[in-house]
């Protein structure tokens, strides 16, 4: 039996209930057994979080961890320790594996390997259409009972609009959500980066927010004649926000989520032909970014998911055209989500709420994503003040496929604890066996 | 490393580029023209004055890249542009080694880097490419030390056809600054359009695009843009209005199929440059083509023929400017 965890002196944020002070945490048996001034006990470890914020663990809505089928870009092993790395304790993987998550075997492989490799908790979405074809339904029956946390076909958009109809009429069934990544292909094909003025000078085909946004009007509109839930992946454009929230006003049951390189990246990245800006939906500008940040403020988009696409090396060391897309974001989500906050641009409370409580809600789990009495121990500990550089030889992610290589963040995760147990610490803290004795050990300073 | 080691060759170039104007040269590779001055296009046209001086005798040779190797990568079918090439590295005595992405192991599965590196390894000073896809060369010089001169990349960049286009404009019209110059056709899908865009636009001419919109890429004429000097006509008339230049763009057969225009017969109606035509621009104005011309499309016979086009001064400026740069390149000292 594992001894109870004391974490003293944090400032303690937890946006569903609406707490934001400074206190002691205590954690017994993997749960939350209160917060407040509680008094350290010799049988008690410590953690020393003066200066630190204490908040539920991060919940990712969106990941790719490439097992099975593509595990020299990932495996859940790998995957999971990144995650933990940037603070995540829950993650929803997405079902573009090989095979894909279109069965209930293939989705009890996900879960028993996450339970076996993994160090902290896998929620696998299941396919919309068998074999991710966009041709019939997927048995979205067994997958629910299999325990998916909703349907995608995600990396192929749902072209055809009859197979989408019935996809969100027959989910009801299971109030799960169908999340498809908005892209009319025959408006994107041969894009390669947001088309504008810079795509014209990079001579790189364009991708028009109008491929995204007409996908997200016919969504919208076959949610409303359904009734089914739709969950729009990766917003990108401040079209979309805006017919997201004309669809919540009208009362259409419909949820979204951003990626921080959305909400913080623009295209000009991909001036120098980086193949680690290639990613689908493309950065856009920085006008998009100010609607994202809107829709984040006002909830049209309910949480932040990183949209974690890691690559071999070998699948972005080559022409532009023929780089693979995505950006392994598990790492640098929050340090770069941060900048937000340090510009005054979102709360620290906004912030954490769309990476907890809200997207707890989307997966329903009133266990997760809070701090409250008897709650699962999923919690991050993070120095909202520390600068650090990324270096992606450090990533435990196999993806070192990021546009932030080199560059400085200021935010940082310091521990990472899932049903109680630390699985990812910082180097330059410390756990105190004996709270009773010493004062808090000074963090070395980094 | 080669770009260390300049070669001190006794040679024979008559002219020569002024010292002081050495110094200002400042380019490892030859990407694109965003990168260069307008200083850098005259010492680029002072060089190639020289070089065509080169070309105007007997033996067109001289001993100036001697001990130099050129490797000639070309990933896209060409025969001009490789051949150009080819004769500028020739005529200074570089030894040249050819590779046509067919030809090689890159039809292997083997990568632009490592086709590259390879190609280093065996002593490349100078690597032309020419790649189908937009930023090749970009990626590659993360990984060579070799210089690097962009041949075309996709439908990117063409810097040495846009700086023989700068050239032969200029001889013709005692510089560029003020001339209006009209670019007529697929500017979407051409690299040549996009570098004398950059080039035109440094040197202080006006450029005026016509084309049908479905092949006009987007945002040249953004306000507070790159590009203050662009203005877009799609209609051929009132573009070719008193016009000092007029450039004609090759049309590919397929933009019809891809859904571009409705047929190649309506582009013509539309957009084919004839002696109707030109008479709208001033009288002494010069017709360019970067080539190969689908003569009786974009542009008639008599006019690709007539009096007033340059297409083949510019094959000839071609040489002479290539020759230019890869001087430029290797050091460009003077004994």
């Amino acid at each position: 039996m594992r001894k109870p965890l004391l974490i003293q002196g944090g400032h303690i944020i937890d946006p569903g209930q609406g707490i934001d002070k400074n206190g002691n945490l205590l954690i017994t048996d993997g749960k939350i057994k209160g917060m407040g001034e509680i008094p350290a006990e010799p049988d008690y470890e410590a953690i020393n979080a003066e200066g630190l914020v204490v908040c539920p663990g991060f919940i990712d809505l969106h990941c790719h961890l490439r097992q099975p089928g593509f595990e020299e870009k990932e495996t859940i092993a790998t995957g999971t320790r990144a995650a933990a790395r940037g603070g995540f304790t829950t993650i929803c993987c997405m079902p573009n594996t090989n095979p894909p998550l279109d069965s209930q075997a293939a989705v009890d492989y996900i879960k028993s390997t996450a339970a076996a490799d993994g160090v902290i908790s896998v929620l696998p979405v299941g396919c919309i259409s068998k074999g991710r074809k966009g041709e019939e339904l997927a048995e979205m029956g067994e997958l629910a009972a299999a325990g998916v946390i909703g349907y995608s076909d995600d990396g192929n958009p749902v072209l055809n609009s009859q197979l989408m109809r019935r996809a969100l009429e027959y989910s009801r069934t299971f109030n799960l959500p169908v999340i498809d990544h908005c892209d009319d292909t025959s408006l994107s094909k041969n894009g390669q980066m947001n088309e504008g003025i810079l795509s014209t000078m990079l001579g790189l085909g364009g991708i028009p927010a109008a491929a995204e946004e007409i996908m997200v009007a016919r969504n919208l509109a076959l949610a409303q004649l359904t009734g089914g839930w739709l969950h729009i992946a990766h917003v990108s454009t401040a079209g979309s926000v805006e017919l997201i929230r004309l669809g919540k006003e009208k009362g259409i049951r419909v949820t979204a989520e951003v990626t921080p390189h959305h909400l913080t990246l623009t295209e000009r990245e991909v001036i120098g032909y980086n193949t680690n800006t290639k990613v689908n939906p493309p950065l856009r500008t920085q006008q998009d970014i100010q609607a994202l940040v809107q829709g984040l403020k006002e909830k049209v988009i309910d949480a932040i998911a990183t949209d974690h696409a890691p690559h071999a090396e070998i699948d972005k060391i080559c022409e532009f055209e023929i780089a693979e897309n995505g950006i392994s974001g598990f790492e640098t989500a929050f340090g770069s989500l941060m900048q937000l906050v340090h510009e005054g641009q979102l709360t620290l409370n906004t912030l954490i709420a769309r990476l907890t409580s809200e997207p707890a809600g989307i997966i329903k789990q009133d266990r997760l994503g809070t701090l409250s009495n008897c709650a699962i121990a999923d919690i991050t500990i993070f120095d909202p003040a520390r600068e650090w550089l990324v270096d992606t030889s450090a990533f435990a992610s196999k993806g070192k496929n990021t546009p932030l290589a080199g560059k400085m963040l200021k935010g940082k995760i310091m521990a990472t604890i899932h049903h109680g147990k630390i699985v990812y610490m910082d180097d330059t803290f410390k756990i105190k066996e004996k709270p009773g004795g010493a004062k808090y050990r000074k963090r070395r300073e980094g | 490393m080669m770009r260390t080691t300049r070669q001190k060759d006794n040679h024979t170039l008559k002219k020569t580029p002024a010292p002081s104007t050495t110094s200002i040269w400042q380019h490892r590779d030859i990407l694109d023209l965003d990168d260069f001055t307008p200083g850098e296009i005259e010492l680029v046209f002072h060089t190639t004055d020289a070089m065509r001086e080169v070309l105007s005798r007997p033996i067109k040779k001289v001993p100036t890249l001697r001990g130099k190797t050129i490797a000639i990568v070309f990933y896209e079918a060409s025969t001009r542009t490789r051949v150009s090439f080819e004769l500028a590295a020739k005529n200074l005595s570089a030894d040249v080694v050819n590779l046509s992405a067919t030809a090689s192991s890159v039809t292997k599965g083997e990568s632009l880097i490592d086709t590259l590196s390879t190609l280093q390894a065996l002593g490349a000073d100078i690597v032309v490419m020419r790649h189908q896809s937009s930023g090749a060369p970009y990626i590659v010089t993360k990984h060579l030390a070799a210089s690097i001169i962009n041949a075309g990349d996709g439908w990117h960049a063409h810097p040495t056809q846009a700086l023989l286009d700068l050239y032969t404009i200029s001889k013709h019209k005692k510089g560029l600054n003020g001339l209006k110059i009209v670019i007529i056709g697929d500017i979407m899908h051409s690299r040549v359009a996009r570098s004398n865009i950059w080039g035109l636009s440094k040197m202080g001419a006006g450029v005026t695009l016509c084309c049908p919109p479905t092949l006009l890429p987007p945002g040249l004429t953004e306000p507070n843009g790159f590009f203050p000097q662009v203005n877009i006509e799609p209609h051929i008339d009132h573009a070719l209005e008193g016009a000092d230049v007029i450039m004609a763009l090759r049309l590919q057969m397929e933009r019809q199929q891809s859904g571009l225009l409705p047929t190649i017969r309506e582009y013509i109606q539309l957009y084919q440059l004839n002696q109707v035509r030109l008479a709208r621009a001033k009288p002494d104005a010069i017709v360019l083509h970067p080539g190969p011309v689908n003569e009786g499309v974009e542009i008639t016979p008599e006019v690709a023929h007539g009096p007033q086009s340059l297409i083949n001064e510019q094959v000839t400026n071609g040489v002479a400017v290539r020759m230019a740069l890869m001087y430029l390149l290797a050091g460009g000292k003077e004994q």
